[in-house]
């Protein structure tokens, strides 16, 4: 591959990442005029979005990407001018127009086909708009030619020796340019310092009107200043356009959208009149314009500042006709008298943001891991120089620790992102589900604003989409079956996201009918998941639903069911190392209620020591810790111990019997007990020596081929270099309970034959 | 692997596993590194000693004695791990000692024969060195099968 190749490429891919931002704002900007808004901001946000992105695809040849996007930003141009009232139908068709607008774009991107039938059934619709003149509406803009043109900008003496643009290569012949709708306007160009500073050419800018139409342009050279007060990173420039064209005047301000408030634009449409190119003040329009203009003027000294107000001779010999400044590249050092820089209305300070390879990322990340390992191995070497902890070295290990922590939270932050994507996409879900099942449904979004780690979020798609899918079709009820039960027939879904001690918290709920327990309970017997005379808590029943081949609708609808349950996605969190839970009011809703790790790459963990091997367990699991004394423990029947805790019994786990490290203890007394908080609610002990420490670890993934045991999350690498196993108590807890249960079983069973 | 091709020289690295000679594709070996205790990992075969640090990843350590059903060793010092790449995977085998480098052309391979009782098919060839039988290790299928029996 050439490297003009790579190079486009490159440049290619940048404008596939733009769009993906621009289409989030387009979304953003649908929300809202949903929402009830429609202020002017608002619908230009939504229109600059889509306009954007069709120039950006102008630019590479995507035909199809252009030519949808052109009629959306049409229709769009008519809200903005108050000509098309925002109806909730019209909206409709704007989230579908947007939704396949993202679809063209990753199509444009991946070179798959375009979709000519979406694409002629979404423009016919948002042709309705437009009326009859939608058709014509096109024609102008595919006229856009990007071939480079000639423009001669002749900076002669005094601005009334003016060039034409005769010499001019002849413009393609524009359809009914000589129609009596050809108007003729007079454009007045004044670009400020800030739009040569942001990269903007008037040249390009003058050519891409020029492609509207026959114009005439003279460049009014009355402020340039002597040249010993030159100060060349300021514009001293002006630029009269005469423009004959059919377009509209709005056609005219959107060449110049990019450059709003960097320049002075001024666009008086003209009657019959043969104009002659006005040297300022000298114009000679309709009253509308002229007035126009004098207001400019007025407020040009404020505006501008431009300290000499006449042109002096001697600008007639300048040696080099190049008052263009190039882009300044430092700001300029101005003597005193010189100008400072004009207070046109600034654009809305941006944040700036530094697109990143996510690679390099990830190498922060791996390198922060093995700093946070190795400060762990320092300080326990410092520790065991007996040094004392009042001495510099000490004190100095405690700023590095401090620091550390500090770089790796920022690490972290790094790879955080808000979930808002991830939400944006599950609007759409809704608003595609619902209509398939016809169901009227509205997402109410929460705290999508809420930053969670970058792979969380792609990880999190799927089963988040099946949840909303779920939410829709099973959860809420029929339009009948609501009005039925006094409920509005616009079901509703909350989708929500909120940091909660540690741990990112999203719940989605909605205002169905619940949970059907009894079918639940019915069904899980009929496919012979549980035992039939089996008596289910209303949380056992719920958790039901993450059995593996467990699907509650009586027909299973092109929607949901597919074969993928509930209990994919409850594997899919838990492989975050996420929980999932459920609750349920009858005739109210249900919400699931999914809690994830901030990171995937460090937590917060329990240092312990179980029969010599050290061990780390998540911190937030371990509710309560307790040193068994004698007659804590009671057995409940061999194998089985539960532990007294206050005035409840909470069964107990030896955790080195678990792993297989030690054969069951037989005294228990002054063994260290963890409480485990189960995501069901309830408790469950483990036993352990003694606890080291708590502290940060890395974590550290084990591939398949580790022979990774149930219970095992990760490792990580101790202060000592040596590698402790990350554990997943709730993992170890149910694996061994299901043991104990099926031991205990076979047990009655072989005693039964004796 | 490589002996397939009749006219290849390969560079063997060869080993001791119990009194006796065993070789790997040097191509295949990554580093060889002194034993440092392992942590085990529970409910894994036998013949997994565990994991240990190799500079800030997680590598999985095999007792090769054990997993090609050898008598397990007397504690010794020489006792190094051999860190071997095999699909883009990193495993260590724990062998007693390594001795030597040798360089063969597939001419000097011989197939085990039949019903040779070496560890399950691991052994993929044989070669006489100094009179000294070298067993040449399969490692695709040392690795792999290890992996079908903790299925």
């Amino acid at each position: 591959m050439s490297e003009q190749n790579d190079a486009m490429a490159e440049i290619r891919a940048s404008f596939f990442i733009e769009c993906e931002e621009l289409l989030e704002a387009l979304q953003d900007g649908l929300q809202i005029m949903d929402d009830g808004a429609d202020d002017s901001e608002t619908i230009n946000v939504v229109f600059r979005a889509v306009h954007s992105i069709k120039g950006g695809a102008g630019a590479f040849g995507l035909e199809f990407l252009v030519r949808f996007a052109h009629r959306y930003e049409t229709v769009l141009d008519e809200v903005r001018a108050e000509r098309l009232a925002v109806t909730p139908d019209a909206l409709k068709v704007f989230y579908q127009a947007a939704d396949h607008l993202s679809d063209l774009v990753r199509i444009s991107r991946d070179n798959l086909p375009a979709p000519e039938e979406q694409t002629q059934a979404l423009l016919v619709a948002l042709n309705a708009f437009l009326g009859e003149d939608g058709e014509v509406e096109e024609a102008p803009e595919e006229e856009i030619d990007f071939s480079p043109m000639g423009i001669s900008l002749d900076l002669g003496g005094d601005g009334s020796d003016l060039p034409d643009l005769d010499d001019l290569p002849p413009l393609p012949p524009l359809p009914g340019l000589d129609e009596p709708g050809t108007r003729r306007y007079l454009i007045r160009f004044t670009p400020t310092a800030e739009l040569f500073e942001t990269g903007n050419e008037p040249a390009l800018l003058l050519r891409n009107l020029h492609a509207l139409g026959e114009m005439r342009v003279t460049c009014d050279t009355s402020e340039v200043p002597e040249l010993g007060q030159l100060v060349p990173e300021v514009p001293h420039l002006t630029w009269d356009i005469t423009l004959e064209t059919e377009a509209e005047e709005a056609e005219i301000a959107s060449i110049f959208e990019f450059v709003e408030g960097l320049c002075r634009l001024d666009i008086t449409r003209e009657g019959d009149a043969e104009t002659q190119i006005m040297i300022e003040g000298d114009m000679e329009t309709g009253e509308t314009a002229g007035a126009v203009v004098a207001a400019a003027e007025s407020a040009a000294p404020e505006t501008t500042d431009i300290a000499v107000a006449e042109v002096p001779e001697a600008t007639a010999s300048l040696p080099e006709p190049e008052p263009v400044p190039e882009p300044a590249k430092e700001p300029p050092v101005t003597p005193a008298s010189a100008p400072p820089k004009p207070a046109v209305q600034a654009p809305p300070a941006a944040k700036t943001i530094v697109r990143v390879d996510i690679d390099r990322i990830e190498r922060l990340v791996n390198l922060v891991g093995e700093l946070v390992i190795n400060q762990a191995m320092l300080s326990q070497s410092l520790e065991q120089s007996g040094l004392s902890p009042h001495s510099d070295a000490m004190n100095g290990l405690e700023e590095f620790q401090r620091l550390t922590r500090d770089i790796q939270d920022s690490v972290m932050m790094i790879r955080a992102q808000p979930v808002k994507s991830l939400f944006q996409r599950m609007s759409r879900i809704v608003r595609e589900s619902s209509g398939a099942v016809d169901k009227d449904v509205r997402l109410i979004v929460h705290g999508e604003d809420t930053e969670v780690d970058k792979t969380v979020i792609e990880r999190l798609a799927d089963p988040l989409t099946h949840m909303i899918r779920n939410a829709v079709d099973h959860g809420l009820e029929s339009k009948s079956a609501r009005a039925a039960a006094g409920k509005p027939e616009q079901g509703q879904v909350h989708l929500s996201a909120a940091h909660r001690s540690g741990r990112v918290v999203i719940e989605i709920s909605d205002d169905g009918a619940g949970i059907n327990r009894p079918k639940v309970q019915q069904l899980a017997i009929d496919k012979g998941l549980i035992p039939a005379d089996a008596m289910l808590s209303d949380t056992e029943i719920d958790n039901l639903l993450f059995m593996p081949g467990f699907s509650t609708a009586d027909k299973v609808s092109d929607l949901s069911g597919r074969g993928v349950g509930m209990d994919v996605v409850r594997t899919a969190i838990q492989a975050l190392g996420g929980r999932i839970t459920t609750t349920s009011q009858p005739g109210e809703g249900t919400t699931f209620s999914i809690s994830l790790p901030l990171t995937l790459a460090v937590l917060d963990g329990m240092v312990v020591e179980v029969a010599d091997e050290t061990l780390v367990l998540p911190l937030n699991v371990v509710v309560e810790t307790l040193t068994l004394e004698a007659g804590d423990v009671q057995m409940l029947r061999p194998g089985r111990n539960v532990v007294r805790v206050r005035s409840g019994f909470v069964p107990l786990l030896d955790l080195g019997g678990a792993l297989g490290y030690r054969a069951p203890l037989e005294d228990m007394t002054g063994a260290v007990v963890l409480l485990i908080g189960q995501e069901d609610g309830s408790t469950a002990a483990l036993m352990i020596d003694n606890i080291v420490d708590q502290r940060q670890v890395v974590i550290k993934g084990l591939d398949e081929s580790f022979h990774r045991a149930p219970g095992i999350a990760a490792a990580t690498i101790l202060g000592d270099g040596q590698i402790a196993l990350i554990l997943d108590p709730s993992d170890i807890i149910s694996n061994a309970m299901s043991m104990q249960l099926t031991m205990a079983s076979q047990s009655r069973a072989e005693g039964a034959i004796a | 692997m490589t002996e397939k091709n009749p006219t290849s020289t390969i560079e063997l690295l060869t080993f001791q596993l119990a009194e006796q000679e065993y070789s790997l594709d040097i191509m295949s070996v990554r580093e060889i590194r002194g034993w440092t205790r392992a942590t085990p990992l529970p409910q894994a075969p036998h013949y997994m000693k565990g994991v240990i640090n190799l500079r800030g990843t997680v590598l999985p350590v095999m007792d090769l004695a054990e997993r090609l059903g050898l008598p397990p060793r007397a504690q010794s010092d020489r006792a190094v791990i051999i860190v071997v790449k095999q699909d883009e995977c990193m495993t260590g085998l724990l062998v007693d000692a390594v001795s030597d480098i040798i360089a063969l052309t597939s001419d000097d391979l011989q197939p085990p024969p039949d019903g040779s009782a070496g560890g399950g098919g691991v052994v993929s060839a044989l070669t006489l060195i100094d009179n000294r039988m070298i067993r040449i290790l399969d490692l695709a299928a040392t690795i792999n099968v290890s992996e079908g029996l903790a299925a």
